[in-house]
């Protein structure tokens, strides 16, 4: 059973068709890259899955649970967390609390626990600020966690985006775009926090524009262009694939 | 004399909040707190004690006010709304306008609910309005609630509104017309509003408000329910302004529409931009600021002026200053008075602006 | 039926007033997304203008002939003119540098400018109402038995004529398109050549200047003033540029008239102490379920 599927999700904006019939299978541990130009209706796909839009045709199934109705809380604690591609921290807090409030979804304190403090809810509150030190350490940032979001470099903003997504343990990542903006560098040093991330049990499906990362990242390749999936499959098979070359080149393939 | 209190509560906790010890700050905070309790030993000046105890009400509606503001960054400038459900609550259960006289304490509890109820029904239909929308429908609210107790006068004494309510007890003994009781409760009601703020502030709930106050979606994803969470800063919020409001109706022995206008909504909202939002302890320095210069300030200024043959009634300068403390502060240091150390450090070394390389 | 009739013609006279007021309110919110919450306190500053003007001029009661056209049209065109300074001054003085800074903090700012306003016409004119003398002579007409009074046509008339002047402005004009597209995208308005802080202020000054016209009509209409009545009046016109469809002329006018006849047959039918509750409720519901407003069109949120 995957633990992501699209069947023919359909998302229109009035006239504007935005993503059309695209299906899509996940299964877990895996590590999976959507590619497209600009437009190619791939940032729709990730709304509709985090249960911004409801689709207007189609159903996505997590884990055996259909989310296409679900708000995107629910969604969100059913175990997928995201990033965003124009970083969306919460930026007069810090990366610690950044990252705690990551945890949310985990945390069982109530109303009551959080108005008078309970035994129960100050030994919670010292496990998820651990955690949120670990989670800080593992992406590189444990010197900066008392810093505000807004105050930390732009490469630091990515990794504590994706720290905080972490930190209610997903069973499945998104992530828009993480190595925009990144140097040569980052992004090697992306590539392998990413590795990382799945070898804890996470899948990742990533949307990005770096075909070098793509390539040497993703086991599976979905494409997308103007809103429909043009191809799917290994890197090599889709670097091969007619569609694909015409869709990036703008020439029909010989 | 009463100014040695302001003074003195204002300045301990400035210092108190900038000093780097954490045993100073607590033994700074604990000696505030038994000379508030033992002043009445020295001082025995009635009056002191009402200017005061005004004051305590006006530091609870805004401690309750910012987390409805300062916490969830829910702009609500509807809040004297509660206020007054919190003062009629005690006007129509413990007066002869329906005979029915419920002991104040009980009614404490009553109001604060009550309140928090109000809070959830007014705050449901502002929960998909954003920024200054959903200011502008809590203005709404805060418009009808008070013109809603003014018509309904079968039960509400309309305009007039209701008087000789009765005076509270305790074990037996009546508070009269002594202003000192009130200024035990509101001292007990200041501490209890405190640590409820603090560990909100340090909690689940807490961070969830200042995620959704920071970017709503982005909190959503955390798996943040935010109707619930937003309905909750509502509610409580506006249970402290219930409390205020049995307090401050139980003191005038009076409540009547008048009272609870905009007004009353833009000055706490200002004691909390003075002081510093979000921040407890600047909330605080805030209102008293605020409390001290309407009550104190501007009287004496009056007397004063009419004292060496001046005719300027300064007390109707209280538009005036609100207005300019709600400009000058957002034009020039939009963080307060009195911020959270941390805030005014990171405001001081805020890098340059960080989409360049996006 | 007669009375039916009656509070019609109220409300389209009130309702004048209130579109006047909108187009401010609508005009600054498209351009730079703020509730201008001191605009309210304009319009009164216009009423207040033009009672000084026509002290200024002597005209303490009923003018005829050219008097009458001299000197109100001194006291229309001092106090839109005032207005717009006033409007311009405010602008720079505290919105300017608050135009990147987070939403809240303008609003906060707007309402303290408000809160200076009313100070200050409080202290010029005394904390009570002000009457403004009764320049108009009054003959009613009566038409389908409903007697209509000079002021009502006067009120509406001028206010039909400024709309239809701004409208040709506003699409006839180089300023007129400067404005439009900066409030669609200021930064490709910018791009495009497009001097963004004149254009800001022009937008202020218009704005104010329709608040000042405003003033002085409802100082005709009503033959009274009060430094507190921006308030009121500032928040029905707002409801009522909400209710358009924020940003949209024809909307705030639209919506100022249907206010306006809300407010005139809720005082009749439920009494005037529930017109206020009514107008607001209206403000909510509009806020709540269409906050697009009715000739606004929705967005879908962006990420």
């Amino acid at each position: 059973m995957p633990l992501l599927e699209l069947d023919a999700v359909t998302k229109t904006f009035g006239t504007l068709v935005a993503a059309n019939g695209v299906s899509l299978r996940i299964d877990s541990g895996a590590i999976v890259a959507m590619i497209g130009p600009n437009g190619a209706g791939k940032s729709t796909i990730f709304n509709a899955i985090t249960g911004i839009y409801a689709p207007t045709a189609g159903r996505i199934v997590f884990d055996g649970k259909r989310i296409d109705r679900e708000p995107t809380y629910r969604i969100a604690a059913a175990g997928i967390a995201r990033t965003f591609q124009n970083i969306r921290l919460f930026s007069f807090m810090s990366a610690l609390d950044n990252v705690m409030v990551g945890e949310h979804a985990r945390l069982r304190a109530r109303l009551w626990d959080s108005l008078l403090h309970t035994p129960a809810q100050r030994a919670e509150e010292r496990e998820t600020r651990e955690r949120a030190r670990e989670l800080l350490a593992f992406v590189g940032l444990e010197r900066l966690s008392e810093r505000y979001a807004r105050n930390l470099p732009y490469g630091s903003q990515r990794h504590l985006e994706i720290a905080r997504a972490l930190a209610s343990s997903p069973k499945l990542l998104l992530l828009d775009e993480p190595a925009a903006g990144m140097n040569p560098r980052e992004k090697h040093d992306l590539v392998a926090l990413i590795r990382a991330i799945r070898d804890r049990g996470v899948t990742v499906l990533l949307i990005e524009h770096d075909m070098g990362l793509v390539m040497e990242l993703a086991e599976r390749i979905t494409v997308l262009d103007h809103g429909e999936r043009i191809a799917e499959g290994t890197p090599a098979e889709v670097r091969r694939d007619p569609h694909v070359i015409e869709a990036y080149l703008g020439a029909p393939a010989p | 004399m009463i100014y040695i209190y302001f003074l003195a509560a204002i300045a301990v906790v400035v210092v108190a909040e900038r000093v780097p010890s954490v045993g100073a700050k607590r033994a700074l905070y604990a000696a505030l707190g038994a000379a508030l309790l033992l002043a009445p030993l020295v001082d025995r000046n009635d009056s002191d004690y009402n200017v005061l105890a005004d004051a305590g009400v006006f530091v609870l509606l805004a401690l309750g006010l910012n987390i409805v503001v300062g916490f969830a960054g829910l702009l609500d400038l509807g809040y004297a709304a509660f206020f007054a459900i919190g003062a009629y609550t005690y006007g129509m259960l413990a007066s002869p306008q329906f005979g029915i006289h419920l002991p104040f304490w009980v009614l404490l509890f009553v109001a604060a609910a009550l309140a928090a109820l109000f809070g959830i029904i007014l705050g449901a239909p502002t929960l998909r309005l954003h920024g200054d929308y959903l200011a502008i429908v809590t203005l709404g609210f805060g418009e009808i609630v008070p013109q809603i107790f003014q018509n309904l006068t079968a039960y509400t004494g309309g305009p007039n509104g209701i008087s000789a309510l009765d005076f509270p007890s305790f074990f037996g003994h009546s508070f009269g017309q002594r202003a000192l009781p009130y200024y035990y409760v509101t001292l007990a009601l200041i501490a209890l509003g405190l640590a409820l703020a603090r560990n909100l502030r340090e909690s689940r709930l807490g961070r969830a408000w200042m995620a959704i106050r920071e970017d709503e979606l982005a909190a959503r994803h955390m798996g943040i329910n935010t109707t619930l969470v937003k309905l909750s800063a509502f509610a409580l919020g506006a249970s402290f302004s219930g409390l205020g409001g049995v307090v401050f109706a139980a003191k005038l022995s009076l409540v009547s529409p008048d009272l609870f206008q905009f007004q009353v909504s833009v000055l706490i909202v200002s004691m909390l931009v003075l002081g510093g939002m979000g921040n407890i302890p600047g909330v605080v320095v805030g209102s008293l600021v605020l409390t001290l210069v309407n009550s104190v300030v501007l009287p004496q200024a009056n007397a004063l002026a009419s004292a060496v043959g001046l005719h300027v009634d300064f007390s109707s300068y209280h538009f005036f200053i609100y207005g300019a403390i709600l400009v000058g502060i957002m034009l020039f240091k939009p963080e307060g008075l009195l911020p959270s150390v941390q805030r005014r450090e990171e405001l001081r070394h805020a890098t340059a602006p960080q989409d360049v390389r996006a | 039926m007669h009375e039916f009739l009656a509070q019609l013609i109220n409300g389209i006279s009130l309702g004048s007033i209130y579109a006047l007021i909108a187009l401010g309110y609508t005009m600054v919110y498209g351009i730079i997304g703020l509730i201008n919450f001191a605009h309210g306190d304009v319009y009164t500053l216009g009423s207040f203008f033009s009672l000084a003007i026509l002290g200024l001029l002597g005209a303490t009661g009923e003018l005829h002939g050219p008097a009458l056209v001299i000197d109100a049209g001194l006291a229309l065109f001092g106090a839109a003119l005032l207005c717009g300074i006033a409007g311009v001054l405010i602008e720079r003085l505290a919105y300017r540098r608050l135009r990147n800074a987070p939403r809240l903090a303008p609003l906060i700012t707007a309402i303290g400018v408000s809160f200076i306003l009313e100070n200050a016409m409080q202290v010029w004119k005394g904390p009570s109402p002000v009457p403004f003398p009764a320049i108009l002579p009054n003959p009613a007409v009566t038409v389908a038995g409903v007697a209509i009074s000079l002021q009502q046509f006067v009120v509406v008339g001028l206010a039909i004529a400024t709309m239809l002047a701004l409208q040709l402005f506003v699409h006839g004009t180089r300023v007129g398109r400067a404005m439009r597209a900066t409030a669609q995208d200021r930064d490709a308005a910018q791009l495009m050549g497009i001097d963004i802080n004149k254009t800001i202020a022009i937008t202020f000054l218009i704005g104010s200047a329709l608040a000042g016209v405003a003033g002085f009509v409802s100082g005709v209409y009503y033959q009274s003033t009060w430094f507190f009545n921006g308030f009121g009046a500032g928040l029905k016109a707002f409801t009522a540029a909400v209710l358009g469809g924020i940003g949209n002329l024809a909307g705030a006018m639209l919506g100022g008239f249907l206010i306006g006849i809300v407010e005139s047959f809720a005082t009749w039918l439920l009494g005037g102490q529930w017109s206020n509750v009514a107008v607001f409720a209206i403000l909510i519901l509009a806020l709540v379920f269409r906050p697009s407003g009715l000739l606004g069109e929705t967005l879908p949120e962006k990420v």
